[in-house]
């Protein structure tokens, strides 16, 4: 005679984030711990003060250069498995930005994956996302109502090139606010279909951009806006959002402000946030890849973390699925 | 429609007055007219009734996408806005094959047929509709059907356009657009002719104030000023032609049939006049609160007991038009006698002419000015005695010297619940003025209103939520209230870049919508302006 013992969640919710007891090890844990497993190297999810860090190949330098080049990381490619106590582990594409991974995680049979941040839309500046099937998944829901529904690349680039041209003529400078990593070189890969012009970077986006450049990502041609000064007409600047209001925008003007983002796709935002055009660009997935992937996991049961964790549960339980909130501390991201 | 669609997200997306007006100017000079004439009624803010219910738009599209109602909740309250959400829902319909009928032809034929059907034949009609059309194409004729639409550009700069089109002249340009008017592609044609014609009831375009913004002794000599009382009144026109009156108020709307009493003082005036001046409830030589006039203003028709109990009286302090003669050319002095006259002869009870205060120094009106409140009135008017009657806010001439506290018309955008007994409940409020086309937060305020006032205030917000921020609530930028306080300071802190003392609420100005609300200029204007203890 067989008892069926229920079953321990393989991950738990803790203060320090989600943890696995069976490997023990956390994944994207918001302080240090003693081995910490990373999805990818944007500062709410790759933290400072862990031991041991196990991360993708192709995130390396990256973390590194947020992380300290003195910390210790153990780099693996996709798809290899390795074993952390009872667990195997191994990361795989999620087409959020370069080396970022899903992380799934087996043991005694049962798989369950860890999303990450993800997206299903076109992006050649890192690995698109595979599928995994598993037992569980534990999705984000960044953008997890039926509004967001993203357009393709291509055509916001054009309308960036567009409104780039149109300042020109004015004798304006365009500064596009976005996320210095993974956002901006999608833009800057995107832009080389329609110009050959250079595009002037912030400090704090050229350091990324080299980085992407190292590993043989096709770029537009760029140069340093500090090597340009007062009475610069014309040009193409990308900066992070909170660049834009600083001193540092105010030697550029006369010029317009865009920024490209997920939650430009809501006319309010972009009032609100004051910019004069907005870009709808996210590197998440929208609502209709959300529910894709769900369904395409083959998940029994589904965790939603990380945006709209309520609406989309509710949803995907009205479809059928077994789907619950996961109360994480991850805050809504502003500049997604 | 397309092109009413590309103008739409053009003026949306520049922050530069100069730049709307261009883009104005290219719509109207590249659009047909039969296009142009419906742009120009809607981008002046006139609305025609809603079409249709709201509800049976929203079914449409949840029938469309396969939304529960909880999640079509869940997405407008993200959105903020319904004819942007059912917009953006639209798009999970999949591809669309796009066509582009124009924009007369939509609000002509198009829309006026949807409301004569029933309820399901108006779905699948709409659903028909939005395999055709563009996200922002959906989103602006919701808005047409709801009755919803707004520019975001103000009238002024529409007739800017208009000017910087055709070359027009500005002055019969705005006369010609007061009141109502032909929608036909014929009548946009003439607009740029001089006279209007067969249509001899509507006033002259308003010349306004500005407010002081340095001491009055710096404008001049005290005795090159007509100077009255600010009476908290409705500023408005009688007009008597061919033997038929209407009384208009500022913002040109047709006022008469809350004021039987005038319309009859009136008929006795000759043909061809033009009054300028204030409505005030008014009884014996008492000034009223305004509030009487309001219970005027808001019933559809007006009761003998209603006139006998909030009585009123005209005070004419202008006169704009004689016999058929336009006197606006004149100068103030000249067009003063002639309104002596008129209400000398024309002897009515509910006709006066404002009283002049006469002062021999600037100082002596100062102390007289410290009565405003007892009189209640704002405060004090000053109009050069040399200057002709110009059209709209020009500065120079005509100004208003108002008592403290210095007040601005303000739009409601969060509320923030209380503490302790107030707890639960929201009382604490913060308010907004324009810049550009968005509102941007300039004072929060927590007093001055009624506890009665309050929960009927805080029911509203919790209908008219937009997002939660932990006790915090954005809510749907419709409610104007007149904010007062003591002193205004620039304030590099505050989003607004001004900080002000002591705000507090007045009262809710149920006769403004949100985009009559101030602008963050006319705060900025008030910086300069004297604080004068009264």
């Amino acid at each position: 005679m067989s008892t069926v013992q229920p079953r321990v969640p393989l991950i738990s919710v803790t203060p320090r984030g989600l943890y696995c007891a069976r490997g023990d090890f956390y994944i994207d844990p918001w302080e240090g711990v003693d081995v910490a497993l990373i999805t990818h190297a944007h500062s709410d999810h790759a933290r400072e003060g862990s031991r041991l860090y196990h991360i993708t190949q192709p995130s390396l330098s990256i973390i590194k250069r947020r992380l300290g080049a003195d910390g210790v990381y153990n780099t693996h490619i996709y798809g290899e498995p390795f074993t952390l106590g009872d667990v195997l582990v191994s990361f795989h594409p999620a087409g959020h930005i370069l080396g970022s991974a899903q992380i799934r995680l087996e043991c005694e049979g049962e798989v369950w994956v860890v999303s990450g941040d993800y997206k299903r839309d076109y992006d050649p500046t890192c690995m698109p996302f595979e599928v995994v099937p598993c037992d569980v998944f534990i999705t984000e829901s960044t953008f997890g109502l039926p509004v967001f529904v993203w357009k393709s690349i291509a055509e916001e680039a054009e309308a960036i090139y567009r409104w780039w041209q149109k300042n020109k003529d004015l004798g304006r400078n365009s500064i596009l606010a976005c996320y210095a990593l993974g956002k901006s070189q999608r833009v800057l890969h995107a832009l080389q279909e329609f110009t050959n012009q250079p595009v002037l970077l912030h400090g704090a986006t050229q350091a990324l951009v080299d980085l992407y450049r190292e590993q043989g990502v096709p770029l537009i041609a760029t140069e340093a806006a500090a090597d340009y000064g007062k009475g610069t007409k014309g040009q193409l600047i990308l900066a992070p959002p909170a660049a834009i209001t600083s001193v540092w925008a105010r030697k550029f003007g006369p010029f317009e402000s865009g920024f490209a983002s997920g939650w430009m796709r809501i006319r309010g935002n972009r009032r609100r946030k004051a910019y004069d055009q907005g870009f709808v660009i996210s590197d998440h997935a929208d609502w209709p890849a959300l529910i894709q992937t769900v369904r395409e996991t083959g998940a029994k049961k589904i965790y939603v973390t990380h945006g709209y964790t309520d609406e989309l549960s509710r949803f995907l339980n009205e479809q059928g699925h077994s789907a619950e909130p996961l109360e994480t501390l991850f805050a809504r991201e502003e500049d997604a | 429609m397309k092109r009413l669609v590309a103008l739409f997200e053009a003026i949306d997306t520049t922050t530069s007055t100069k730049n709307k007006v261009t883009h104005l100017a290219e719509y109207f000079r590249a659009a047909p007219p039969a296009d142009a004439i419906w742009t120009l009624y809607y981008f002046l803010g006139r609305k025609q009734k809603r079409l249709v219910k709201r509800k049976m738009i929203q079914e449409a599209v949840q029938e469309l996408s396969g939304l529960p109602d909880w999640l079509f909740e869940e997405s407008y309250s993200a959105v903020g806005d319904l004819a942007e959400t059912i917009a953006l829902l639209t798009e999970t319909i999949g591809p669309k094959a796009l066509s582009d009928v124009p924009l007369h032809i939509w609000v002509q034929d198009r829309l006026p047929s949807l409301s004569k059907l029933p309820d399901e034949a108006q779905k699948d009609r709409l659903k028909q509709w939005w395999r055709e059309l563009s996200t922002e194409e959906v989103f602006i004729l919701t808005k047409l059907l709801t009755g919803g639409f707004r520019s975001g550009v103000s009238e002024r700069l529409v007739i800017r356009g208009l000017v910087e089109a055709f070359q027009w002249d500005e002055a019969v340009l705005s006369e010609k657009l007061i009141g109502d008017w032909p929608i036909t592609d014929e009548w946009f044609l003439t607009l740029g002719s001089a006279q209007r014609e067969g249509l001899s009831l509507y006033p002259y375009p308003f010349f306004l104030a500005s407010p002081t913004d340095d001491d009055p002794g710096l404008l001049g000599d005290i005795s090159e000023f007509a100077v009255e009382w600010k009476w908290d009144g409705i500023r408005s026109q009688i007009v008597k032609r061919e033997g038929q009156v209407a009384i208009w108020s500022r913002g040109e709307e047709l006022i008469s049939q809350s004021f039987p009493e005038l319309i009859a003082m009136a008929g006795t005036l000759p043909d061809g006049t033009v009054l300028d001046g204030e409505i005030l409830a008014y009884e014996g030589d008492t000034a009223r609160a305004f509030a009487n006039l309001q219970k005027r203003l808001q019933r559809k028709k007006v009761s003998d007991k209603m006139v006998k109990d909030n009585p009123v009286v005209f005070f004419g302090f202008d006169c704009l038009q004689w016999a058929g003669l336009d006197l606006r050319d004149q100068t103030l002095k000249q067009r003063r006698e002639t309104l002596d006259k008129a209400v000398r002869e024309f002897a009515h009870p509910t006709l006066r002419a404002s009283h002049l205060i006469h002062c021999q120094t600037w100082a002596d009106l100062f102390e007289l000015r410290k009565e405003s409140r007892s009189r209640q009135v704002e405060g004090l008017m000053l109009k050069r005695w040399n200057s002709v009657y110009q059209m709209g806010r020009k500065k120079g001439d005509w100004w208003k010297w108002k008592i403290d506290p210095m007040t601005l018309d303000a739009v409601m955008l969060y509320a923030q619940a209380g503490h302790g007994k107030r707890a639960n409940l929201y009382t604490d409020y913060t308010f907004g003025l324009w810049k550009d086309q968005t509102l941007v937060p300039f004072a929060k305020a927590y007093s001055g209103l009624s506890n009665e006032e309050i929960n009927k205030l805080d029911a509203w917000i919790r209908k008219h939520t937009l997002e939660r921020f932990g006790p915090v609530r954005s809510v749907m930028p419709l409610k104007v209230f007149e904010i007062a306080f003591e002193g205004i300071a620039l304030s590099p802190r505050h989003k607004a870049g001004i900080a002000v003392r002591f705000p507090r609420i007045l009262r809710e100005r149920l006769d403004k919508k949100p985009e009559d609300a101030d602008s963050l200029a006319s705060a900025m204007e008030l910086l300069n302006a004297p604080t004068v203890q009264s």
